[in-house]
């Protein structure tokens, strides 16, 4: 005779499988939404202002905290690599240092999470509102596809928008590991730039950062828009949606940091 | 079934999930009428606008607009189908990052080739005749909740739309503004030579503007069809129904309350409290 299964054990088995399920599913949901932009995107040749909008408002809004955030880790990138660096007596490589720590890593990573808090869940929010607000459903009864005219510019324009703001991340980032190191403490200037410039290499370093940013940019958005389309059209389901827009986004950007880390520069 | 009739339904049923919501229904809109399509509140009538749409799909039965049956329709052939048709939701839809000039250019910006002058001039034409023309440059989070939907409705005639279709045009309006869009939907469907569908359940007004009108009652398998006829034979059915939606009664075949336990019992603790 078979021993019964312990109902409480049957519960917690059909509850994980509910939730595997119920990720699975949204996974191929946010696939199908995401080749439903791509098959879209060819349109905005046609009309490149509505990506040029969306670039300047998703640009505007993360521009302030992208510059200031840089200055800062700049700023401590410069004092720290500084204190570590003389340890071994080579402070003239701060520039290195604070170049490469940047381009590679930080620029990309910082400015991709940086977005995810501030432009993308203002794109999940406005995405989910004008859901809420029968915006999408009436667009879609006046013949015009939402996915066309509302999320292809907002992906194309997150696309754009956060290598350049990753771009302007570093460039700010090194002005400040300048300011500290050569201003505060005293590291010679030459040494400074000569050995940034002779040691960031502009394929190995400066594209692949580049690579990051790109995308970064594409998946944050991505995720940005899918929760903006497919939160409730209520108070809480949009406010669900944002906070999953953070959660989701960050995460994403930093376990494909590792990915792309390993692939561009450990020679997987 | 006139081959001329802009939208006809044939057995249609509905529901979402496991939910029924719209039972067998038969129905046509004819070429130049205004149907008003009537019932309690939930009772599934905006859901009969979202099917004439083709924002969700019937279960079974067909939807044919304009000759073009709306199962199993290619994206193109919807798109195209509606490009046609002009729908008025409930509360307006604007979209609120463009003003209410914006709003109305929208469609002619999606679907003309016209010149940025004549995009002004039938804006402006179409908001003065919903008497909005001074508010153009208003953004909607400036203007009234019926100046809003007034403006969608001069955005829902901006392609000079064959078939109209209102979702509860008179709901929250004060008496002037819900006589004037009273009148207003009847002379733009005149002025048009559109046919239109008004779903709402304010009796007086739509009595006063309807060709036809077509009532609705909830049943068990969904919505279905009691009466279909010209206001003077509904005021005349003897329908209990039909009478008791129309005259406002408490007593009738839909009972005012929510199925629940025994007064007593809730009061007195047999029943268990909620």
């Amino acid at each position: 005779m078979s021993t019964p299964t312990p109902p409480g054990l049957r519960t917690r088995v059909e509850s994980l499988g509910g939730s595997f399920l119920s990720v699975l599913e949204q996974a191929g949901a946010f696939l199908l939404l995401f080749l439903a932009i791509l098959r879209r995107l060819p349109v905005l040749f046609a009309r490149p202002r509505l990506v040029a909008a969306q670039v300047h408002f998703l640009g505007n809004y993360s521009l302030a905290i992208i510059l200031v955030s840089g200055l800062f880790v700049g700023l401590v990138l410069g004092l720290q690599g500084y204190y570590t660096l003389r340890r071994y007596g080579s402070e003239e490589a701060l520039g290195l240092l604070v170049a490469l720590s940047l381009v590679r890593e930080l620029g990309p990573v910082v400015t991709a999470l940086l977005f995810a808090g501030r432009a993308g869940t203002a794109l999940t929010a406005e995405i989910g509102l004008m859901k809420a607000g029968e915006q999408l459903s009436a667009m879609e009864a006046m013949a015009v596809d939402p996915v066309a005219r509302v999320l292809a510019p907002r992906l194309a324009g997150g696309l754009i928008a956060v290598p350049v703001l990753a771009t302007l991340f570093s460039a700010v980032g090194i002005m400040g590991g300048w300011l500290v190191g050569v201003g505060l403490i005293g590291v010679d200037q030459g040494a400074f730039w000569s050995q940034m410039s002779g040691g960031v290499a502009f394929y190995d370093d400066v594209l692949n950062g580049l690579v990051k940013a790109i995308v970064f940019g594409l998946v944050v958005t991505q995720i940005a828009l899918y929760f903006g389309y497919s939160a409730r059209p209520t108070p809480e389901g949009v406010s669900r949606a944002t906070t999953a827009t953070v959660v989701v986004g960050s995460l994403a950007v930093l376990g494909l940091d590792f990915v792309l880390t390993a692939l561009m520069f450990s020679g997987f | 079934m006139s081959p001329s009739s802009p939208l006809v339904f044939s057995n249609v049923c509905f529901g979402y999930g496991m939910r029924p919501v719209i039972d067998s229904l038969s129905l046509e809109v004819k070429a130049g009428e205004v149907l008003a399509i009537m019932g309690g509140s939930g009772v599934g009538k905006t859901t009969l606008l979202r099917l004439m749409t083709g924002l969700v799909a019937s279960s079974s039965g067909s939807v044919s607009v304009f000759n073009q049956s709306l199962s199993g329709v290619s994206h193109q052939d919807l798109f195209a189908v509606r490009r046609r048709m002009g729908l008025l939701f409930q509360f307006g839809a604007l979209f609120t990052d463009l003003s209410c000039f914006e709003n109305v250019a929208f469609p002619l910006r999606e679907h003309t080739t016209l010149s940025e002058q004549m995009i002004q001039d039938i804006v402006l034409l179409k908001l003065e005749s919903v008497g909005l023309r001074g508010a153009a440059q208003l953004m909607p989070s400036e203007i009234s909740g019926g100046m809003a939907r007034r403006v969608a409705l001069a955005r829902a005639i901006a392609l000079d739309p064959e078939l109209i279709l209102y979702d509860e045009p008179f709901a929250g309006l004060d008496p002037i503004s819900l006589g004037v869009t009273a009148r207003l939907i009847r002379r733009l469907n005149d002025a048009l030579g559109a046919s239109s569908v008004v779903v709402t359940h304010d009796v007086a007004e739509t009595f006063a503007i309807a060709d036809r009108i077509a009532v609705l009652a909830p049943g068990k398998a969904g919505a279905r069809l009691v009466a279909v006829g010209e206001p003077t034979s509904l005021r005349e059915s003897q329908d209990p129904y039909l009478r008791q939606f129309l005259k406002g009664e408490e007593d009738g075949p839909v009972g005012f309350h929510y199925p629940a336990p025994n007064l007593s019992d809730s009061f007195f603790g047999k029943a268990s409290r909620p």
